[in-house]
């Protein structure tokens, strides 16, 4: 027989109750919901979100390290200088390929490489893509028990640089490794953030409640993104290219009979900006583009499409 | 702690009493959906810890609630197409939190087992006394959801103790003699089921569940492409099956909606449910029906060959 006992909490559940065990959305299975129509009788919205990111040198990884940081003794010059590749080569290949598509897509910049790269906002700001913030850098993680003043200043200092830098009033907000506090919906909706791209529990948007009003969760899925499939499941660029065409021809399926999907690609101008892994991503754009009923849009007019048909009456 | 738990006997996989499954099928196949409900903010197990970041631990927290809200009724539609009906290893708490789930399988007859309470609550550290409260809540609301008595048991996240097959087996048979707590999911020593030694002497017995197969293992664990996946069940399933003609075999893909349900997954799993359930010779039924089956026709056969080997090798070795 066994001597330890864990304390009496180990047995009491006081969060059993029918719902989700927190409040931050109801329960809700997408079959249940209205079906989504997109315009133009389309079934699938491809949604390409490109994450524009700066990787401190002298990451602190507190209290945890970014997912694609640096991993070796300071100065871990590969891991620092690679990252910066995408923002000075990669996004260009990337935004070749986007325009070869005609794919209008979402960027996700963190505050702090919009202050270190002008020129690289200015091409954005010309083009008049949608900008969301992404946070400071990859190394200001928004961390349960993170002190709420430093975490409103955070916030604030990331969307008034965005907004400096690009010219755009952000809507929207990825946080840097997907990883927010307890306190952080409260804080967007009070900045006046409309939506968040944390959650990976749906394929379509819906509404995430916070102590100040609504925000909307939009589903930009990590089993999908490129560092997920090439990095961390160290699977092949042709994998990568036939996972997204089966996910694909998956949500166009269903999209059918079950109302309009979205496919979102989170995508890292560091990885997927390399010169043999951009024709992989070029082939998947091509084939998505290419199936009838697909469109291109960014995911504030995604959301907003899906919020009118949401109102009431 | 022991070297060896004690659960079985070795058994050679070769000249074993003759296994022929219904309608002389060679080969029972099953699907164990696990349908799991992983708590935000659990009580820290002081051996395990729920999640990687400070709570709120929004990845891994949202990518299991995916598999509720949307790949569920995916996984429901594939293996509608294909008649498998599920056997779900279930949160039971998840009866409370998702009855509209419960509902959609219990209409389809599918069976539920436990997979205790929480996935988020571990057995270790845990007093015997709390292992059994903690298997008895969770046998006691599944009958009370679904009218089933449970027969089968896989730990919450695969987390024992010594004595965890040996309560599962006694709460079952105080609340339901011998129609309950009567096989096991956590054991991966055979591809067929297997006698398990309790201090009880029940009638117990391991059902082969398969690791292997399990997609979180697949996916996640061992970072498998979905294609290949696939295929690995395909080629498990042939050589089960090719086996199976001298001595009937198990097969069992253990899902979990959140990784065989995403959009780039689904074909993989889908055309291997098309090649499994499209030969002649599949018993295409659940853990229950296996384990019964195997306790009325092959049991006492099996315990008589398995005395007999061990004599065997106790007269080599003398």
């Amino acid at each position: 027989m066994s001597s330890s006992q864990l304390d009496k909490s180990h047995l009491e559940y006081p969060q059993r109750r029918h719902g989700m065990d927190h409040n931050w959305y109801d329960w809700q299975m997408l079959s249940q919901r209205n079906p989504v129509h997109w315009p133009d009788g389309k079934k699938l919205a491809l949604w390409v979100n490109v994450s524009l990111q700066f990787f401190p040198l002298n990451q602190q990884g507190k209290p945890f390290p970014p997912p694609g940081g640096m991993t070796m003794p300071y100065p871990d010059l590969r891991h620092f200088s690679l990252r910066d590749y995408g923002n000075r080569v990669g996004i260009y290949r990337i935004l070749k390929a986007l325009d070869q598509h005609q794919i209008r897509a979402t960027f996700a910049i963190n505050g702090e490489l919009a202050e270190r790269s002008p020129y690289l906002m200015e091409v954005l700001r010309s083009r008049g893509d949608e900008i969301i913030a992404h946070g400071w850098n990859m190394d200001r993680p928004h961390y349960g028990g993170q002190p709420l003043e430093a975490e409103r200043e955070q916030i604030r200092a990331t969307l008034a640089t965005l907004q400096k830098y690009t010219g755009q009033t952000v809507r929207g907000w990825l946080s840097p490794g997907k990883v927010h506090s307890e306190n952080t919906p409260n804080l967007l909706a009070d900045e006046g953030v409309e939506y968040l791209c944390d959650w990976v529990n749906d394929d379509m948007p819906y509404p995430f409640h916070t102590d100040n009003g609504n925000l909307w969760a939009m589903p930009l899925s990590t089993e999908l993104e490129d560092q997920f499939i090439l990095r961390n499941n160290q699977h092949s660029e042709a994998s990568y290219q036939e996972q997204i065409e089966d996910a694909c021809r998956f949500l166009l399926t269903e999209a059918e009979h079950s109302g309009g999907r979205i496919l979102a690609l989170n995508i890292h101008p560091w990885m997927l900006g390399q010169p043999h892994r951009i024709a992989y991503l070029e082939r998947a754009l091509g084939f998505i583009t290419a199936q009838p009923g697909v469109f291109s849009a960014p995911a504030g007019e995604l959301l907003s499409h899906c919020k009118s048909m949401a109102a009431p009456g | 702690m022991k070297a060896d738990p004690g659960f079985y006997d070795y058994w050679p996989y070769e000249n074993r009493p003759k296994i022929q499954w219904p309608g002389g099928a060679r080969l029972a196949f099953w699907v164990a959906p696990n349908i799991e409900f992983y708590e935000l903010n659990p009580p820290a197990n002081p051996q395990r810890k729920a999640w990687p970041h400070p709570s709120p631990a929004v990845p891994g927290y949202s990518i299991r609630d995916y598999g509720n809200r949307v790949g569920h009724m995916r996984q429901i539609a594939v293996l509608d197409k294909y008649g498998v009906r599920g056997s779900i290893s279930l949160s039971t708490a998840l009866c409370d939190h998702h009855p509209e789930i419960i509902a959609l399988c219990k209409e389809r007859d599918w069976e539920f087992f436990s997979h205790g309470i929480y996935n988020t609550r571990y057995t270790y550290g845990m007093s015997e006394a709390q292992e059994r409260e903690m298997i008895r809540d969770s046998i006691e609301t599944i009958y009370r959801h679904t009218g089933q008595k449970c027969a089968g048991y896989l730990a919450p996240a695969l987390s024992h103790s010594e004595q965890t097959l040996d309560l599962f087996a006694e709460v079952g048979t105080e609340l339901f003699g011998d129609d309950a707590g009567y096989y096991t999911c956590d054991l991966f020593h055979d591809d067929q089921p297997t006698p398990i030694n309790l201090r009880s002497n029940k009638r117990f017995v391991s059902i082969p569940y398969s690791l292997e197969m399990n997609d979180t293992i697949a996916y996640v664990v061992n970072k498998v492409e979905p294609r290949r996946y696939g295929q690995m069940l395909k080629d498990n399933f042939d050589r089960l099956y090719a086996e199976g003609a001298e001595s009937g075999t198990v097969m069992c893909i253990p899902t979990h909606n959140y990784q065989v349900s995403c959009p780039h997954r689904l074909r993989a799993f889908e055309e291997a449910l098309e090649y499994i359930t499209g030969h002649s010779d599949v018993w295409v039924t659940t853990g229950r029906e296996i384990a019964e089956y195997y306790r009325t026709h092959y049991y006492d056969q099996a315990r008589q060959d398995i005395a007999e080997k061990s004599n065997m090798t106790a007269e080599v070795c003398a």
